[in-house]
């Protein structure tokens, strides 16, 4: 490593340290950033010589990273960014102080994509999903999948959902693709083609775009009733984490993970005991009422979400903020299928409590609004009842903070 | 009486930015007031259905230029808007029913002609952040709303032609973007805005006032505190309330 990397490496180390032990952080960007400042190169000289996985997508990428990441422990230690910090500055502080022999398993944001693949250089990269979330910072979903071809054209090997139109095209760029039918509840971004602006249809088989060639990839790698389907033949997937959209996420894991020489059913074991992904789909206690924090940032994550929390008849505190990291505007929550919830005990809270509880309204939920999220979880769970809390990434944050 | 027929046009294509919520929304005040009411969402693939009242909502370039070709060979927002419905455009679907407006590389497209306006790809920074829109008392020839609110995303420039009245003027934002503090256009019953939010939930009165164009009745109030909670606390970040 060169000088310059490895006083920087020591400096993130540094910070890092004194993050935790001050309390005021979980370590891991301050670090990074500093790092990154004391060296531009940093992230490139950590990860060469390495064997580098990326994981990417507008939902499910800390899980599935977390997955993977199991998975591919059972063959030696995995640096990972576990905590979702999925910019350059998490990945430093991921990769700092390990070997180049130990192997990375990094989840990365959408629009860093391609700057994190050339800057690592890697074996395999994962791509699960492309939908809209927080369009006021972040790109339109068509230039994204645009940026993504040119990123993946120098990976290895190109672990991807062909049920994603936005996925398959975006994928096709690469040498050597594993298509994975990682399922996609939400289509409402991908009905005009990327590639030709032609207009896409979906049926049972599949999707094509009905003005050019462009048409689902046929997948190596499924899932059935019970078992996921491998090329080797069907394997048992037993998940801790619960919805379909996890046993996509575990699907995919498992695909990458077999790509990466990894036995599918000794890392469909691995998954099976995986239970905390940074904090999401705990069991908590907050202000002394038992609940389950999940998180769920853009209509996709919601959609997915809301049959898991509708599986019940528990309380539902929903919490919108709407912070840089949330995205500025929560016109989206028009796009989320709120009606389920008609008839449940639900409590609107976060920054934005007063736009969710007029979209609330509008999809006929009766609720009660709660400004003090905590204060929200109590009027939840006045009846002793287990509460469910689906939150967006600050607002979940924060509830998770306020149950440690 | 037949039902009142809310269409919200093309949710596959111009569906991005939550604008789906406006029909929504249009549909649940006629249903409070206990008129019947249909709400229907055509999508791309079929005919445009008839009905009293549209809304076209914000997607993305390469969609809207699909979105404009399929609704032009369709022809039926054409010959609803000569008939006299109810048009509410939102973001591309408000540049789409204007002249011409810009694809990403910012090749221009023949829109469907219903609003004299004309957009170009903006030279500046995307327009983007929360709006606030004064819209003229009717004595004034305007709509003779309270200040509107909503959110605002968009590249594109709209210079308004002599066959529209600006929806109103910016007091805060960006809105039609051609330095004459324009926001929106109106002509007859066609309605056109920049602004999301949606458009119609954080703002009560515009939806009411389209859904009486609709129906040509007068329409109770409603209880609105929470929506008009909502705007008083949007405008009162922009200092505006």
């Amino acid at each position: 490593m060169r000088l310059r990397a490895s006083v920087a490496s020591l400096a993130v180390q540094g910070v890092n340290r004194a993050s935790r032990l001050t309390g005021k952080g979980s370590g891991t960007v301050a670090g990074g950033r500093v790092g990154l400042k004391l060296d531009p190169k940093l992230l490139e000289d950590l990860a060469r010589g390495r064997s580098t996985v990326l994981v990417s997508g507008t939902n499910g990428k800390t899980t599935t990273t977390a997955l993977l990441t199991a998975a591919l422990a059972t063959a030696g230690p995995i640096a990972t960014n576990a905590t979702g910090s999925n910019m350059p500055p998490g990945h430093v502080a991921a990769l700092v102080g390990t070997k180049a022999s130990v192997g990375a398993c990094l989840e990365v944001d959408e629009a860093w994509l391609p700057a994190t693949a050339a800057a690592t250089r890697p074996r395999a990269v994962v791509l699960l999903n492309l939908s809209r979330d927080q369009l006021d910072r972040s790109s339109e979903v068509r230039m994204l999948a645009e940026r993504w071809r040119g990123a993946v054209a120098s990976a290895g090997v190109v672990i991807a959902n062909c049920d994603d139109p936005m996925v398959a095209w975006a994928a096709s760029t690469a040498e050597r693709v594993v298509w994975v039918a990682g399922g996609l509840e939400w289509k409402d971004d991908a009905g005009a083609c990327p590639s030709c602006r032609g207009a896409i249809t979906f049926d049972e088989l599949g999707w094509r775009c009905g003005s050019c060639d462009l048409t689902r990839p046929t997948p190596t790698w499924w899932l059935d009733d019970r078992d996921a389907v491998c090329p080797s033949g069907p394997v048992s997937l037993t998940l801790e984490l619960p919805g379909r959209f996890n046993r996509s996420n575990a699907l995919v894991a498992l695909a990458a993970a077999d790509a990466l020489g990894i036995d599918p059913d000794v890392a469909a074991h691995a998954m099976s005991m995986v239970h905390d992904v940074a904090g999401r789909f705990n069991e908590v206690v907050i202000a002394s009422t038992p609940c389950r924090l999940m998180l769920a940032k853009n209509p996709a994550g919601w959609s997915a979400l809301l049959d898991v929390v509708t599986e019940g008849t528990a309380p539902v505190v929903v919490a919108i903020n709407s912070r840089t990291a949330d995205g500025a505007d929560p016109s989206w929550l028009f796009d989320v299928d709120f009606s389920k919830l008609q008839g449940r005990r639900v409590v609107a809270t976060g920054d934005r409590w007063r736009d969710l509880s007029v979209r609330l309204r509008y999809a006929g939920v009766v609720h009660d609004a709660e400004a003090d999220s905590t204060r929200a979880v109590e009027v939840a769970g006045t009846d002793g009842d287990m509460v469910e809390i689906v939150g967006n990434y600050t607002a979940f944050r924060d509830l998770l903070e306020a149950s440690a | 009486m037949s039902p009142l027929r809310i269409c919200t046009v093309y949710p596959d294509l111009l569906g991005t930015y939550g604008d789906s919520g406006n029909g929504e929304v249009l549909a649940a005040r006629a249903r409070w007031r206990d008129l019947d009411v249909e709400l229907v969402a055509a999508r791309s693939s079929e005919r445009l259905p008839e009905a009293d009242l549209y809304a076209i909502g914000g997607g993305e370039d390469g969609p809207q230029v699909l979105a404009a070709e399929r609704l032009a060979a369709d022809g039926g927002l054409v010959e609803a808007a000569k008939r006299g419905a109810v048009i509410l455009a939102v973001c591309a679907g408000f540049q789409v029913i204007g002249n011409r407006f810009p694809d990403a590389q910012g090749q221009l497209h023949q829109g469907l002609g219903l609003l004299d306006i004309e957009t170009a790809k903006g030279t500046g920074p995307r327009a983007v952040g929360e709006v606030a829109v004064a819209v003229p008392t009717e004595s004034d020839g305007g709509l003779g709303l309270p200040m509107l609110s909503g959110f605002e995303n968009h590249g594109g420039v709209t210079t308004l032609g002599p066959g529209v009245e600006p929806l109103g003027r910016v007091a805060a934002g960006v809105g039609n973007g051609a330095g004459d503090g324009s926001e929106g256009a109106v002509r007859g019953h066609v309605l056109g805005t920049y602004l999301h939010g949606p458009v119609l939930a954080r703002n009560a009165a515009l939806a009411d006032l389209l859904l009486a164009w609709a129906t040509g009745i007068e329409l109770e109030p409603l209880d609105d505190a929470g929506s008009e909670d909502l705007r008083r606390e949007r405008l009162g970040r922009l200092s505006l309330s």
